[in-house]
C-alpha cells in the first residue's frame, strides 16, 4: 500500500520544464530515496508534494485522496535552504513552529520538553538562535520538523552541516521514526547515506524520473555479471583456462594475493567460471561484484546523457 | 485563518518587544510635545536683563518719544557724540547706542544702534516701531491732521471666518485646519514609509535566514505575507495610540508645570464661549466683535474641528494607504536577496508618495483646487493628500469615492503583491528585473 502517489506531475517555468510526466508511488513506512543531479527538479518535486507550488499537470494522491491544503500538518519537510529566525528564542520559536504545524501550545510543550531532554538542549531554550552554532540550530530544526509526528517526513539534504556524531544521531532517529511508523522521503547526493537508510529510491533526471523501484533490485539489475576472484597461482595460466565467454576486466595484486575480475559474457555461469579456473588456480575468494548505488547514479545519468 | 492568527501574532509581540519600539514611543511624544513646549516656553521666557540705551538724536525728532518698556529704558543724551560715547562705552552701563541722523525724514536707513555685542530682536523691532509711528504721526501732523484724530483713526480688523454648513453654521480656522491637515497629512507619509520599510525588512529577513521554506511548508505564502503585513499594521497603530496619549499626558503635564495660569484662563473663556454659542449662533451677524479676542477666536475654532472624522479617517487612510504599499513593500522585499538590491524597485513607490507630499503642500493653500481633487481621488496619493483636505470640509462623495478607489486599489496591489511574493521568496542567488517579476505573475499558484 502505498502513502504518496505522485501522478504524471508536470511543472514548467518560463525558461524550462522542471518536472516533466513524473510518477512516484512511496509506499507506507518505508524511507525512499530521491536522487538525482543538481537541478533536476528534485526541490521542485518536493515543494509540490508540500503544496508549496502547485503543479501544471497531474495529481498527488495521500493514503489514496488527493492531497487537501490541510494535509500539510500531515508532513513534516526539512528544507535544504533552512535556518531560524535569528533575533527569536529558541523555545518560542519552536513553540510557535509546531502551533503552525497544528499543535495546540499544550501538546507543542510537552512534546518539546520531551525532544530537547532527549537531545539534551535544555539549556537552550532560552537562548537566541543567533547564540547557536550551525549544527546546534539544525538540531532544533529537526525537532520542529518531526515535533507533530507527520506521516510523511521530507528531508531535503538533512545530514548538511552535522558533524559524524551528530549526523549518526540523526541517522538513528530517522531510523527509530520508520520503525515507529513514519515514511520518509530523503532526498541527497550522498550516496553512502541512500545504501545505509533508503528501501526504494528514484532517479530524477533532467525533469523526468528515470529510475524507480527497490535498492535491491536496482543493483540486481545494474550489475554486470562480473566476478572477483582472489586466488594464488600463476595470471598465465589462470588466463589460459579462460574461453571466449569470459572477459577479464582488470589484474591486480592485492595484499600479495593475485586478484583478477572476471565478466561473464553469455552462455555461461559462475559455476562454470568455477569449474574452468578450479585446475588452474588455488582460489581465495569469489564475490560477485555488486555495484554501489554511486555506480548506479552515475551509470544511469551518464547513458541517460548520451 | 488559525496560522494566519499565529504569524499576525508573531509579527506584533516580536516587534513591540523590541528595543526599538519602547524607545521610539517613548522619545516620539517627548519630541512632539516638546515641538509644542517649547517654542510657547521660549516666547514666554521674556528678556529680564535691564537695558539702558543711550539715545543720540541729532534730528531732534524723537527726544523723549520712544517709550521705555518693563525693560528697556532710553536715555537720550544732548550735546554728546557718537565718538565720545563710544571711547568710554565699556565703563559705561548702556546696552546699546542709538544714532539718529537729521536725515531720518527723508532716509530711512538713517538710524544706526551701536553696540560690543550683538543686539537683540527685540529690541530692535521696539525702537523700529516706535520710531515708525512717531515718523508717520509727524507727517499727518504737517498735513494738518491733529492729535485727536488721529488717536481715533487708529483701527483694529480681525477677520472670523464662518462657514455656512448644512445644520447651520461654524466658526471655522483656515490656521488650525492648516496645522490639523498638515499634521495628519505628514503623519502618514511617515507611516506609509517607515512601516512599509519595515515590511519589506521581514520579508528580507525571512528569505536571508532560510526560514521561509519552513514557514511556508506549513502556512500559505500568501498567509505569511497577510500575516506580517497586518501584524505590523498593528504595531503602527499601537504606536500612534501611545503616542497620542503620550502626547496628551506630557503636553497636559507640561502646560500645568510652565503655566499654570493659562489653564484657568482657557477654561474661563470656554464657558464664556459656550454661553456665547448657545445665545447667538444662529444670529451671528449680531456678534460684537471685541467679545472675541484672538486666542478665544482660535479656541473655538478648533472646537469647531470635529476630531471624531479627523481621527477616524486618520485612520483609514492609514490602513489603506499602508496596505497599499505595505503589499508592494512586501513584493519588493521578495523579489531581493538583501536590502541594497531594492533600490531599483524602490523608485515607483517612492515618486508616488514625494509627489503627494508635494501636492500637499499646495493642497494647504487651496484645498479645493483641480490639482488638490485629483490627487486626493487618485489612490497612490490620496492618503496623503485627502487628509489634509478634510479639516477645510470635503464634500461625502469625494470622499466615498477616494475611500472606495483607494478599497479597490488595496485589494488589487495584495493580490499582485500575493503573486510576486510566493514565487519571489523561494528564489535565491538571482538578480531579478522587472521582466523577471512579470513572468512571475503568470505562473500558477
Amino acid at each position: 500500500m502505498e502513502l504518496l502517489k505522485v501522478q504524471n506531475i508536470e511543472k514548467r517555468f518560463i525558461n524550462h520544464l522542471a518536472l516533466e510526466d513524473v510518477n512516484v508511488s512511496i509506499p507506507e513506512n518505508s524511507i525512499y530515496g530521491l536522487l538525482g543531479p543538481n537541478g533536476a527538479g528534485k526541490t521542485t518535486l518536493i515543494r509540490i508534494i508540500n503544496r508549496i507550488t502547485a503543479p501544471d499537470k497531474g495529481e498527488i494522491f495521500l493514503k489514496g485522496k488527493p492531497l487537501q491544503p490541510n494535509d500539510v500538518n500531515l508532513i513534516g519537510y526539512l528544507p535544504e535552504e533552512r535556518g531560524l529566525y535569528k533575533k527569536m528564542k529558541v523555545g518560542e520559536q519552536a513553540l510557535y513552529l509546531a502551533q503552525l504545524k497544528g499543535l495546540s501550545k499544550r501538546d507543542a510543550l510537552k512534546r518539546l520538553k520531551f525532544w530537547f531532554e532527549k537531545f539534551e538542549i535544555q539549556p537552550w531554550w532560552d537562548k537566541k538562535v543567533e547564540e547557536l552554532s550551525k549544527g546546534m540550530a539544525q538540531k532544533v530544526q529537526f525537532v520542529t520538523t518531526i515535533l507533530h509526528e507527520p506521516e510523511l517526513l521530507i528531508f531535503d539534504e538533512p545530514f548538511s552541516g552535522f558533524d559524524p556524531i551528530n549526523a549518526n544521531l540523526l541517522k538513528e532517529e530517522i531510523l527509530e521514526l520508520k520503525k515507529k511508523g513514519s515514511t520518509i522521503i530523503f532526498s541527497t547526493h550522498n550516496m553512502g547515506s541512500v545504501e545505509e537508510l533508503c528501501d526504494h529510491i528514484t532517479l530524477i533526471n533532467k525533469s523526468k524520473n528515470i529510475l524507480e523501484g527497490q535498492i535491491d533490485d536496482i543493483k540486481q539489475k545494474y550489475k554486470s555479471n562480473t566476478y572477483e576472484i582472489s586466488y594464488n597461482g600463476d595470471t598465465d595460466k589462470l588466463e589460459k583456462s579462460l574461453n571466449e565467454h569470459y572477459e577479464i576486466v582488470e589484474k591486480s595484486k592485492v595484499n600479495g594475493n593475485n586478484s583478477i575480475k572476471v565478466k561473464l559474457l553469455h552462455q555461461t555461469n559462475e559455476n562454470e567460471l568455477l569449474s574452468l579456473i578450479i585446475p588452474a588456480v588455488e582460489i581465495i575468494s569469489f564475490n560477485e561484484i555488486i555495484p554501489s548505488m554511486n555506480d548506479v547514479f552515475i551509470k544511469v545519468v551518464n547513458e541517460y546523457q548520451s | 485563518m488559525n496560522k494566519i492568527k499565529l504569524i499576525i501574532l508573531r509579527e506584533y509581540l516580536t516587534r513591540i518587544k523590541k528595543k526599538s519600539f519602547i524607545v521610539m514611543t517613548i522619545l516620539g511624544p517627548v519630541l512632539f510635545a516638546a515641538m509644542m513646549v517649547v517654542p510657547a516656553w521660549l516666547a514666554s521666557m521674556e528678556d529680564t536683563d535691564m537695558k539702558n540705551i543711550a539715545v543720540v538724536d541729532s534730528s531732534g525728532i524723537f527726544i523723549n518719544k520712544i517709550p521705555d518698556t518693563d525693560y528697556i529704558k532710553f536715555e537720550y543724551l544732548e550735546n554728546k557724540s557718537i565718538n565720545e560715547i563710544h571711547k568710554d562705552f565699556s565703563k559705561s552701563d548702556y546696552y546699546a547706542v542709538l544714532q539718529i541722523l537729521p536725515s531720518i525724514t527723508y532716509e530711512p536707513s538713517a538710524v544706526h544702534l551701536f553696540s560690543d555685542k550683538q543686539t537683540s530682536f527685540s529690541v530692535k523691532s521696539h525702537i523700529a516701531s516706535a520710531m515708525e509711528k512717531e515718523l508717520k504721526n509727524r507727517k499727518l501732523r504737517a498735513h494738518g491732521i491733529d492729535e485727536e484724530i488721529l488717536n481715533s483713526i487708529k483701527s483694529d480688523v480681525s477677520i472670523r471666518t464662518i462657514q455656512w454648513t448644512e445644520d447651520g453654521i461654524k466658526e471655522s480656522s483656515t490656521e488650525v485646519a492648516m496645522i490639523v491637515g498638515y499634521a495628519s497629512g505628514f503623519l502618514i507619509y511617515f507611516f506609509i514609509f517607515l512601516f512599509g520599510a519595515q515590511v519589506m525588512r521581514g520579508v528580507i529577513e525571512e528569505k536571508t535566514n532560510r526560514i521561509v521554506e519552513i514557514i511556508v511548508s506549513s502556512a500559505k505564502p500568501f498567509q505569511l505575507m497577510m500575516g506580517k503585513i497586518v501584524g505590523i499594521a498593528m504595531v503602527g497603530l499601537t504606536q500612534f495610540l501611545l503616542w497620542i496619549l503620550l502626547t496628551t499626558a506630557i503636553i497636559t503635564g507640561a502646560k500645568a508645570v510652565f503655566f499654570p495660569d493659562l489653564g484657568t484662563k482657557n477654561a474661563q473663556e470656554v464657558v464664556a464661549q459656550d454661553l456665547f454659542q448657545q445665545q447667538n449662533l444662529a444670529q451671528v451677524e449680531q456678534i460684537q466683535p471685541q467679545e472675541l479676542d484672538k486666542v478665544a477666536q482660535i479656541f473655538n475654532s478648533v472646537k469647531s474641528i470635529d476630531f471624531g472624522v479627523i481621527f477616524g479617517s486618520f485612520i483609514f487612510y492609514f490602513l489603506g494607504g499602508y496596505l497599499l504599499y505595505g503589499s508592494l513593500f512586501a513584493a519588493i522585499g521578495s523579489a531581493v536577496d538583501n536590502e541594497t538590491d531594492t533600490q531599483q524597485f524602490m523608485l515607483p513607490i517612492t515618486i508616488p508618495l514625494i509627489l503627494g507630499i508635494f501636492v500637499m503642500m499646495n493642497a494647504i493653500q487651496t484645498p479645493d483646487s483641480p490639482v488638490a481633487f485629483w490627487f486626493s481621488i487618485i489612490p497612490l496619493t490620496s492618503p496623503i493628500v485627502m487628509m489634509v483636505r478634510i479639516p477645510f470640509g470635503v464634500p461625502y462623495w469625494q470622499i466615498a469615492l477616494s475611500m472606495g478607489l483607494l478599497v479597490i486599489t488595496f485589494l488589487g496591489s495584495v493580490w499582485l503583491a500575493g503573486k510576486i511574493y510566493r514565487t519571489g521568496i523561494l528564489m535565491y542567488g538571482k538578480k531579478v528585473n522587472y521582466k523577471e517579476i512579470w513572468k512571475w505573475l503568470r505562473y500558477k499558484s
